[in-house]
């Protein structure tokens, strides 16, 4: 880093600072949390388009993926929707996947012409009647058990932390079906496969209650850090606060909040270093060859196909592990909260001004986008309070203007990407 | 009789709401193809033009209305149209100016353009929710059926009734003006074969004398034409909501590719592929099976094959299959 990334960095943070001094140290750990897990998804992007140049606009999917590994892994097991339909659920996906390999199969060994079109269709179609004859009684049936409490499977009911490599899986198993089909096309294909396949993952959240309650959300996934009411009930923790001159009650928020930016921080720098050594090593350099000329690259005997692949599933994997620590954070999975805007576009945003191609960038971007998302709307309120003062306290177009606000925040971003996509095109800190 | 009922069931849940929807989609998708057509790239923010054209034409409609205009059994909508349109296109001859030109000159990838198009996006879907919120509007008057349920039942003595909404049959008989004009103008007109000469070849275009800007300005101006129609013939068919607006992006998206991108007559056939797909995948068959299938043999269940949350996999699963197939679309588009 040269000095004046450092300084760069030094500004976020005396901007997350200043929130602390003049808002409350609360809004500027919760800053810094999501902070921290924006930036591990800028990473994510960065490794597809920064150092391969792939467009993937569906990262909103592999967050949300993310997040359902979490709770598959921490939630406890609800042993009577498993008795229930359990194991005929999974039976009915053994179906499924049998159908689509066979159909594989199929398409691979019979001989071209208008048989095979026609056996493909007859196999798919008898294969999708067969697969809901045993999915949807077992789907009733789970889903049918204790609805207000569960109607889910529940997870496996282990420590959440385990949840996040686990999220990344998942997420990296979507990329791999993906980047098989779409990798290879053109970019913009690239791109709508990948926003086809983000609205689809969030359609299953939503509406696959046997598996995740769909809008009824999950709530209360376990914490790997302990909660604020035991906190303020242990009088070690309330004498130290008391020698800190704080409450016991705003004491515990801060301290479970710090506790999670630990965690966070630990995966991020982590990440960093990882990616940092990525970079710079032989891969790293082949591919950026690989970005800036496909064509030489393969002449040179690099596998472009099987590298873009390669490089596809490890960034949509860290952009799951985000999206577990996120539903940690929460400790809540709320498929109906995964906006593509905020989840994909946003993250994009934050790859682009903090520097495609380089991760410190990558990484700048995430948190000081991050906090003007956060801040653009109180800041934005002042301002329109400001500016209408002049109108009469009753004015229709006063009350409308201050009831916008909210809405000044996707305005500002889209300015902020222009501007730096005209001006400094590489971004904040750019690739060196 | 039984087969009748079957066939007037579908027409009235499937075939016409399918028609419709085809109808929009393929003006969107349209709209989507010209840009990749003349400016080379795929343009993001198309989905919230189309939201930023219909408010526009809705704020003119509630202008009209409360001067106490209006056509009669007609949408009050369809005489604010021109009016939605002309602010449409200085909103997209402005962005031009301002945003696309800059990279146009430049010779920038068109994946960067993307980008910038990305930004657009933001920019648009801000504006609009901060102009007329985030919620639902409807903004239809007029008759609201051409021919209701009850009127079709006692016309034929059928036991299923057949419903037009004055909204379905807007949609179709504007949707085949503008694609009539559209070819018309692309076809026979001096300026349309200037604008195809340069989406085929831009270096020979430019060497016989084409002025790429003022090419530039006029699909601009189709394209505000096109979106805003798109538009408000879906706000007056559903209802107007900025963000159901942004998520048309993918069918569009896919109606276009599915078609050949670059390709007009591929994004019209697109457009119809998809609605046709989406509605009778998520469309629910127990009635029509019921009339057709001998008694004792009706369906239990609903014989919906997937519910309507999973439409947007309906588009998807076409686009990828075409893509897997035919990488350039059923109508062979051209790539950059």
């Amino acid at each position: 880093m040269k000095p004046r990334d450092m300084a760069l960095f030094a500004l976020v943070a005396l901007l997350i600072l200043g929130t602390g001094y003049l808002q409350s140290w609360n809004a500027a750990l919760n800053i810094l949390n999501m902070g921290l897990i924006s930036a591990i998804m800028a990473l994510g992007v960065n490794m597809q388009w920064g150092y391969a140049g792939l467009f993937n606009v569906g990262v909103m999917g592999f967050v949300a993926l993310g997040g359902l590994g979490a709770v598959l892994v921490a939630m406890p097991p609800v042993g009577e929707s498993w008795s229930a339909g359990g194991l005929r659920v999974l039976f009915a996906l053994g179906i499924g996947l049998a159908v689509i390999m066979g159909a594989i199969q199929l398409w691979r060994r019979m001989a071209r012409g208008a048989l095979r079109g026609l056996a493909m269709v007859v196999w798919l179609v008898a294969g999708f009647f067969v697969f809901r004859a045993v999915f949807d009684p077992a789907v009733a049936a789970i889903e049918a058990v204790n609805p207000a409490a569960t109607g889910y499977l529940g997870g496996l009911g282990l420590p959440v932390l385990f949840g996040w490599p686990v999220g990344a899986l998942l997420a990296a198993g979507a990329a791999w079906v993906i980047g098989k089909t779409a990798l290879g096309l053109r970019s913009d294909y690239l791109a709508i496969a990948t926003l086809g396949i983000a609205e689809i993952v969030i359609a299953v959240l939503k509406n696959e209650e046997w598996l995740t309650r769909g809008v009824k959300n999950v709530i209360g996934i376990p914490r790997p850090v302990p909660y604020e009411v035991d906190l303020q009930a242990d009088p070690g923790f309330v004498e130290r606060a008391a020698g800190f001159g704080l409450d016991p009650v705003t004491a515990s928020t801060l301290y479970v909040k710090l506790l999670y930016a630990g965690l966070f921080a630990i995966v991020l720098i982590a990440l960093i270093w990882l990616s940092q050594m990525a970079l710079r090593s032989p891969w790293g350099r082949m591919m950026r060859a690989i970005r800036d000329n496909e064509v030489a690259a393969e002449a040179m005997g690099k596998d472009v196909k099987a590298r873009h692949l390669q490089i596809f599933i490890l960034g949509s994997a860290v952009c799951g592990l985000a999206g577990a620590m996120m539903i940690t954070l929460d400790s809540q999975l709320t498929p109906a909260s995964y906006q593509p805007l905020r989840f994909t576009f946003l993250v994009w945003v934050m790859v682009i001004v903090g520097g495609s191609g380089n991760n410190f960038g990558a990484v700048l971007g995430g948190f000081l986008i991050w906090f003007l998302w956060v801040q653009v709307e109180p800041f934005g309120a002042f301002l329109m309070e400001l500016l209408t003062s002049g109108m009469a306290a009753d004015s229709a177009l006063r009350a409308h203007l201050l009831d916008s606000v909210a809405h000044m925040r996707l305005l500002t971003m889209g300015v902020i990407l222009l501007l730096v996509l005209r001006f400094s095109p590489r971004g904040l800190i750019p690739e060196r | 009789m039984d087969v009748l009922n079957a066939v007037v069931a579908l027409a009235n849940f499937v075939l016409i709401p399918a028609t419709a929807y085809g109808a929009q989609l393929a003006l969107g998708a349209l709209g989507v193809t010209l840009i990749y057509g003349i400016l080379r790239f795929s343009n993001f923010a198309h989905g919230d033009t189309m939201a930023f054209g219909t408010m526009a034409t809705i704020l003119v409609t509630w202008g009209l209305q409360s001067y106490g205009i209006s056509l009669g059994p007609l949408p009050t909508a369809l005489l604010a149209l021109p009016a939605g349109i002309a602010i449409t296109a200085l909103l997209l001859l402005g962005t031009d100016r301002a945003v696309y030109r800059f990279y146009r000159e430049q010779k920038a990838k068109p994946v960067i353009l993307v980008i910038v198009s990305m930004g657009v996006m933001f920019i648009l879907n801000g504006l609009v929710r901060f102009i007329i919120g985030p919620d639902d509007h409807r903004f239809a008057d007029g008759a609201r059926f051409l021919i209701d349920a009850r009127t079709f039942r006692e016309m034929t003595g059928l036991a299923e009734g057949l419903a037009i909404r004055t909204s379905q049959a807007i949609t179709i008989v504007t949707a085949v003006v503008v694609v009539a004009l559209l070819f018309w103008f692309l076809n026979r007109t001096r300026t349309g074969k200037s604008m195809r000469a340069f989406s085929d070849n831009e270096d020979l275009a430019l060497l016989s004398g084409i002025n790429p800007e003022r090419v530039v300005a006029i699909t601009w101006i189709i394209v505000a034409a096109l979106a805003t129609t798109a538009g408000v013939l879906y706000g007056l068919d559903k209802s107007f909501k900025a963000f159901t607006y942004f998520q048309l992006l993918l069918p569009i998206f896919a109606a276009a590719i599915v078609g050949g991108l670059g390709n007009p007559l591929g994004a019209i056939a697109g457009g119809f592929l998809i609605a046709y797909s989406e509605v009778t995948i998520t469309y629910a068959w127990k009635k029509v099976l019921t009339y057709l299938l001998p008694d004792g043999m009706a369906p239990e269940g609903l014989v919906q094959l997937l519910s309507t949350e999973y439409k947007f996999a309906v588009s998807f699963v076409i686009l990828v299959i075409v893509l897997l197939f035919r990488p350039t679309g059923i109508f062979r588009g051209k790539s950059v």
